[in-house]
């Protein structure tokens, strides 16, 4: 069928849909390697430019003397079939750009929060904020040479967390490591809006 | 499918030369799109394999009809093109307003996250990776 030179048929080729999950945790926990080890290409960087009229400029103090301030987030990409791509989204390090978080989180599947446990409070933040949100998530436990290995259920019990929030270990840089937590955040999630569901009793 | 790669006409511009034109220059100080909202991971398409001698048309909106010739998201065009978000955002507006690209916003919105059997063929799709 000749449908033109240059147009293409509208509809012949419905596009993917897209979803996105959020890699959250301290600064240089390893959220970008792990979005790196899992994705097709390597990552990806987009930057939001905040200006001083923007949404959320209460959150820029600190910033002094500046009109606007770039907000960097790396990214990746998989393919996971003809009509579904994911998106890997490493959250902005700086606490302070909620706003960007806000459009994140926004429609994400669920977060993985990277935990480092050198630095274990690093982490807490990423936690308050996805446990405010109600947004699924999972601790996984960044193995780092020379840390000291806790078991994860005093993890779980130095971050506070409701029983249910898996705590697992990996090494962002395994491929493998990192398609498993995406995995495990995946099918807690599956089963948290199963319970909310029966919740809201319909 | 198309090359990876910068656009060509960025190539000239060294990685330390910084941006040689400021954001909202683009956008001729436009910070909103005329229409859409654009989500980071919304899907673009080009419905034409070139545009032509568009009026109103700057080169960013060509380098984008070539850059999603493949399906590209929001986010991804921004980063190749070296943009912030919010100028892509708005010459994005542009050329949907020129019908010149199709835009696929996530299922996934306020009012609720994707069906159950998007999280099952994620687990499938991530496990047959």
């Amino acid at each position: 069928m000749d449908y033109g030179r240059s147009e293409r048929p509208a509809g012949a080729a419905p596009l993917p849909t897209a979803i996105k999950i959020l890699i959250a945790g301290g600064f240089g926990v390893g959220k970008t390697t792990m979005v790196g080890a899992v994705s097709e290409t390597r990552p990806l960087r987009t930057e939001e430019v905040l200006t001083e009229t923007g949404i959320g400029i209460d959150d820029l103090s600190g910033v002094e003397a500046k009109s606007t301030t770039t907000v960097a987030m790396d990214f990746g990409r998989i393919t996971l079939s003809d009509d579904l791509v994911l998106y890997l989204f490493g959250t902005p390090g700086q606490d302070r750009f909620w706003f960007v978080w806000d459009e994140l989180a926004l429609g994400a599947l669920g977060a993985v929060v990277l935990a480092d446990t050198r630095r274990l409070a690093d982490c807490f933040p990423s936690i308050d904020y996805f446990e405010g949100r109600g947004t699924p998530f999972v601790v996984a436990v960044n193995c780092f040479e020379g840390a000291r290995q806790f078991r994860l259920d005093e993890v779980q019990a130095a971050l506070d967390l409701d029983p249910g929030v898996p705590v697992v270990l990996c090494d962002a840089r395994q491929r493998e490591s990192a398609k498993e937590v995406l995995i495990t955040l995946l099918e807690h999630a599956m089963k948290l809006r199963e319970t909310r569901r029966r919740a809201a009793g319909d | 499918m198309t090359g990876r790669g910068e656009p060509a006409e960025h190539e000239w511009v060294d990685d330390h030369a910084g941006p040689v034109v400021r954001p909202y220059a683009v956008t001729g100080g436009r910070a909103r799109p005329v229409t859409g909202t654009f989500d980071l991971i919304s899907l673009v398409t080009a419905t034409r394999t070139e545009v032509g001698s568009e009026s109103g048309l700057g080169p960013e909106h060509v380098a984008i009809v070539g850059l999603c010739q493949r399906i590209q998201s929001v986010a991804e065009i921004a980063a190749h093109l070296d943009l912030p978000v919010g100028t892509v955002r708005v010459l994005l507006g542009d050329l949907a307003a020129r019908s010149l690209v199709q835009v696929r916003e996530p299922r996934a919105t306020a009012a609720g996250l994707p069906d159950e059997h998007v999280f099952e063929a994620v687990i499938n799709g991530l496990r047959a990776l």
